[in-house]
């Protein structure tokens, strides 16, 4: 336990010592807000909709978006720290084999929900209603999911273009086949069919108006399937130093 | 006292099978610097994974401290201080933060682990450098600063897995003489390296590995004297002359091991200064010129190229 505080503790602290990225990072979840929420106004129009106001719908899209964005990255960390020696340093510790991963999906849930966080007040502020707390479990949850893939990932192909492959092709896929910006009723039936698979979308409908358990069921089932899978992957990493 | 550590038999394949280890075995005695000198991909990085629980071997048995690597890898993490070839440091992090950290994943807290920080900070000479972060330190420095964090918990083995690599030869010195003061009460050290001089200087015993055995060991005095004599180096004018060269001076009294690599033609002779007129002479007759012509004291070199050298050749060929 102390040695995943540790460890945990050390990430927090070399996260917060970036503050241009930590700006950009809360910088742009608030240009897809304005911008989408410009772009897509009136859409809310169209028949079916159901809702008044499309900010109100926009903020949890672009939480969840957000979510994935940046929690798709987190391969690059292990394989950096694999590179430079850190993740065998650790590993010849008594710390617990454990502590290793569980830092960084602890450090990768905690930046999660206070980004969230923060989208979720700027929201408020510019006068959208949608349920806060709930939302910001379904995106830590996702970003858990995405974070352990990401990380699976790494240790696997141990290769950077890879993972920044992988996530240009699946970052805007997976937000537009979700209801992040427009109601799935207004989607054509196959995408609706897509959707209704994707984990991003699982987030989405946990976290709006009505929860939905089953959704929210799934997420956590596969953020812990996640994760169980990237702990196997280290235990292979560490069969073949 | 037991050995420090023990290795008996390791075996290790790699997929694709690459043999690394090949039964290897050694011993390191408490408040011993075993020096492990071989060429690259001889298997000395593959041994300290072993004995520092990074890997497991395929077979044989290894004992660290007096723990079982592959049996109680836990005990072991906590007797064995290890410096790898890549750091490993935190950048983002100061020098103190990686220190400190370090200590905690060992179990230490508060004002003994703060007084062993301030302590090892001053040891090694980083103590002005510790609250900036290590991203803007030497490249000495931070190699420091990596055996300080293998000593932080007051290891009783240390495993240096090439040390010295990449710093230039001030850095070299400075950290030589920090490791030959760590060298003293109860100790043990395995450095691995594959700079001879770096063996001769810091190392008790020396141990020699080529395709993933021992070839050789014994003090650096003993592996010298083994060798009887001086080298005597010729370099002959084309290569195409090497063979009959070798067959000039074989031929002669008090020349031995006679071996060439290109145009340069080595044997040894128990006086290498007063062979050397005859050599010469037969060589002239034969009609084969030489250029060149040194003589040297046997050194580590020639231990290790007599016992590695043929590796060396044929990788070069390779």
């Amino acid at each position: 336990m102390s040695g995943t505080f540790w460890l945990t503790a050390r990430r927090l602290r070399a996260l917060i010592r970036l503050p241009a990225f930590l700006f950009i990072m809360l910088i742009q979840p608030a240009i897809w807000l304005f911008l989408f929420g410009n772009l897509f106004r009136r859409v809310v129009e169209l028949p079916g909709f159901g809702t008044g106001s499309y900010l109100d719908y926009l903020v949890p899209g672009v939480i969840v978006m957000s979510a994935v964005s940046s929690n798709m990255w987190s391969g690059m960390g292990v394989l950096e720290e694999i590179d430079r020696g850190t993740m065998n340093r650790f590993l010849i510790t008594p710390v617990s084999r454990g502590a290793i991963l569980n830092a960084a999906v602890i450090e990768q849930a905690l930046s999660t929900a206070v980004q969230s966080l923060i989208i979720a007040l700027l929201g408020m502020a510019a006068g959208a209603s949608f349920p806060g707390v709930l939302l910001i479990v379904a995106s830590v949850l996702l970003g858990t999911v995405f974070s352990a893939f990401s990380n699976t990932v790494g240790m696997l192909v141990r290769q950077r273009e890879t993972i920044i492959g992988l996530n240009t092709l699946l970052l805007l896929p997976l937000t537009f086949l979700s209801s992040a910006f427009i109601a799935r009723s207004l989607m054509p039936g196959w995408m609706q069919a897509i959707a209704a698979g994707n984990p991003v979308n699982w987030a989405l409908q946990s976290g709006r108006e009505s929860p939905d358990l089953v959704a929210g069921g799934g997420l956590l089932a596969l953020a812990a399937a996640m994760v169980w899978l990237s702990t196997r992957t280290f235990r292979t990493y560490q069969n073949a130093v | 006292m037991s050995a420090a550590v023990t290795a008996h038999e390791l075996v290790k394949t790699y997929p694709k099978g690459v043999t690394a280890l090949d039964r290897l075995s050694l011993t390191v005695e408490p408040g011993e610097v075993l020096g492990l000198l071989g060429p690259n991909g001889a298997g000395k990085s593959t041994t300290v994974k072993i004995l520092t629980t990074l890997a497991r071997p395929d077979s044989g048995t290894a004992s660290v401290g007096g723990h079982d690597v592959l049996r109680h890898p836990e005990r072991v993490r906590r007797v064995i201080g290890v410096v790898s070839q890549r750091s490993g440091l935190d950048p983002a992090a100061s020098g103190r933060e990686n220190l400190m950290l370090q200590g905690h994943l060992f179990g230490m807290r508060g004002a003994t682990l703060r007084r062993r920080v301030d302590e090892l900070l001053e040891t090694v000479g980083v103590a002005d450098a510790q609250h900036r972060a290590v991203r803007g330190w030497s490249g000495g420095m931070q190699r420091r600063l990596d055996i300080a964090l293998g000593l932080v918990h007051r290891p009783a083995v240390l495993f240096l897995d090439e040390p010295t690599t990449g710093l230039d030869p001030e850095g070299r010195a400075r950290l030589w003489t920090e490791i030959a003061r760590l060298a003293g009460a109860d100790l043990a050290i395995l450095l691995t390296t594959h700079y001879l001089d770096e063996a001769d200087r810091l190392a008790d015993r020396v141990a020699i590995v080529a395709g993933g055995r021992i070839v050789t060991q014994g003090t650096p005095a003993q592996l010298k004297a083994e060798l009887r004599g001086d080298a005597v180096h010729l370099e002959l004018r084309e290569t195409h002359e090497a063979l009959d060269a070798v067959r000039v001076v074989t031929a002669l009294p008090g020349l031995r091991d006679v071996s060439v690599d290109q145009r340069r033609l080595s044997a040894r002779a128990d006086d290498g200064a007063a062979a050397v007129p005859g050599v010469l002479a037969a060589l002239e007759t034969a009609g084969l010129p030489v250029t060149s012509v040194t003589v040297a004291r046997p050194s580590l070199d020639d231990v290790y190229l007599k016992h590695a050298g043929q590796r060396i050749a044929a990788e070069v060929a390779a």
